[in-house]
């Protein structure tokens, strides 16, 4: 079965998705869609149930009602798995005693599909995914050595490696400097625009709608909000959101 | 010296104790790293159920020991992931259970004897050729599994979530795993007993993981400490007449302290 939507270049669409965990209800209802393209940012308090509906999309969660069509099929049969790059939330709470470096975090991801390409091929891909977040430096270096920043560029390689069509982060920026934070938010803005990359970020930060996001849902429980950037700076959702105690600063030009 | 290697029994026990040894190694560092360092002994006490079942019913206790074994293992894995258990938590479950269905059984049958824990014990240097046979199979099926699964074995230890996300079937894997260490533990322990596939399960990678940079690297210092330590503690065993299952432990360690100590600081 083929939605009608995925010839309109939409990648993702949730069509009312509900979920409860333990009775307790974390998504009533939702339903959005993501087209090529979009810099999208879900914003929403703790709790809002944003990690939930990435892992639904991601087919790591199975919703209670309601259906997920990603790249055009149905998201429980959906196997090209190379389309997708995905950056967990608690990435960088791995074991930092874990003796992989740098190489092998980005090896181990396109070396665990069994794919078409050559060693050589395989090297090269590494290499470039890796000269993408400018980490080809430090590529014997074991990972847990590494600042969060650095680690959180090496697994956006580690993400990109298998060339996705639509990167999902989750809370990418938790724990890393403010400079940092606008350094890798570039890093994303760049992959977006020159590398034709769709990209899907989950945060509690609203200071992270920038000049790079291009679209919004706020969710809390519900979806509150979905539309473009500018009007979410001008809808109820941010008034909403900012009387929340939540702080924008956008730095769109 | 040389008549240490013209005793067809200790060339017997090197063989097998470096098969079993090299088996339990790689093995060994992807369950330190999936915090399973107990699984050697939980299922060991799983196994002395299954032998005293075995017993019981007079039907091939090895091979019942193994079903239960493996039955147990994946038991424990649904334990993991159903009642949200921490692995140690689950393994100490049921080793409990299994040590207790096994002194009732063992009882009932009245067959707590000789058997019974030279089912258990085993002895490295009573190992029979076709023993040495069976080591080296093992061991060799363990390689190729690891070498075959390798990348997806790593990347599901290291980050379960991404792995799952980028189509590597994570739980097929962990039973692929979990089937594979009780295989492991159960010939292991008839061939050389419980004290050294337990010992050999955890030390190895120990020591590989605190000396190594890379994975890789880790898992060759586990396989490089663990056929030292059998090597060496059958030579100091028979130069010293200690008993050697508990000595290639002590070598073992004292392999584990040096590396301790001179750990690369990467």
């Amino acid at each position: 079965m083929v939605s009608p939507a995925a010839e309109r270049n939409e990648l993702v669409r949730v069509e009312g998705v509900s979920l409860s965990l333990g009775g307790v209800p974390v998504l009533s209802d939702i339903s959005l869609a993501i087209t090529e393209g979009d810099f999208l940012a879900i914003l929403g308090p703790n709790g809002s149930g944003k990690t939930t509906l990435l892992r639904i999309i991601l087919g790591l969660l199975k919703p209670d009602r309601g259906r997920i069509f990603v790249f055009g099929r149905p998201a429980e049969e959906f196997a090209e798995r190379d389309l997708i790059g995905y950056v967990p939330q608690k990435a960088t709470h791995f074991d930092p005693l874990f003796p992989a470096s740098v190489w092998e975090v980005v090896a181990m991801a396109l070396r665990s599909v069994r794919g078409r390409m050559s060693r050589a091929e395989e090297d090269a891909a590494i290499r470039r995914a890796l000269d993408t977040v400018d980490m080809s430096a430090f590529r014997n270096r074991r990972i847990g050595r590494l600042s969060g920043g650095q680690q959180q560029r090496v697994f956006i390689a580690r993400s990109i490696v298998r060339n996705p069509r639509i990167l999902f982060l989750d809370e990418p920026t938790a724990g890393v400097d403010a400079e940092t934070q606008d350094r890798f938010y570039d890093l994303l803005g760049g992959l977006n625009i020159a590398g034709n990359l769709t990209i899907v970020l989950v945060t509690h930060d609203i200071g992270i709608v920038n000049k790079h996001i291009t679209k919004v849902a706020c969710l809390n429980q519900r979806l509150v909000f979905h539309g473009t950037h500018d009007q979410f700076c001008t809808s109820g959702a941010l008034k909403e959101m900012l009387a929340g105690g939540h702080h924008l600063v956008s730095h769109r030009h | 010296m040389s008549a240490f290697f013209e005793y067809a029994f200790l060339q017997r026990a090197l063989g097998a104790g470096i098969c079993i040894a090299l088996a339990c190694a790689v093995l060994g560092v992807f369950l330190l790293l999936r915090k399973d360092a107990m699984i050697g002994h939980g299922l060991s006490h799983i196994a002395f159920a299954g032998i005293a079942l075995g017993l019981l019913v007079r039907q091939w206790p090895m091979a019942v020991a193994l079903a239960v074994s493996v039955a147990a293992a994946l038991g424990i894995m649904k334990l993991k992931e159903t009642a949200g258990l921490h692995g140690d938590t689950a393994i100490a479950v049921c080793s409990s259970l299994g040590m207790a269905v096994g002194v009732i059984l063992a009882s009932v049958s009245g067959r707590f004897d000789a058997a019974l824990l030279g089912y258990l014990f085993g002895d490295i240097l009573a190992i029979e050729p076709a023993e040495v046979i069976l080591s080296v199979v093992l061991a060799v099926a363990v390689l190729v599994l690891t070498a075959a699964y390798y990348n997806r074995f790593m990347f599901m230890t290291f980050d379960r979530d991404a792995a799952r996300a980028a189509g590597v079937p994570v739980r097929r894997l962990d039973a692929l795993i979990t089937v594979a260490t009780a295989l492991t533990v159960v010939l292991g322990m008839k061939i050389v007993g419980i004290l050294l596939v337990a010992a050999f399960l955890v030390i190895p990678a120990a020591a590989g993981l605190q000396t190594a940079s890379r994975f890789r690297g880790a898992v060759a210092v586990a396989a490089v400490v663990a056929s030292i330590s059998v090597a060496g503690g059958l030579l100091a065993a028979y130069v010293l007449d200690w008993p050697a299952s508990g000595t290639i432990v002590i070598v073992s360690f004292l392999i584990f302290g040096v590396l301790f100590v001179f750990r690369r600081r990467t």
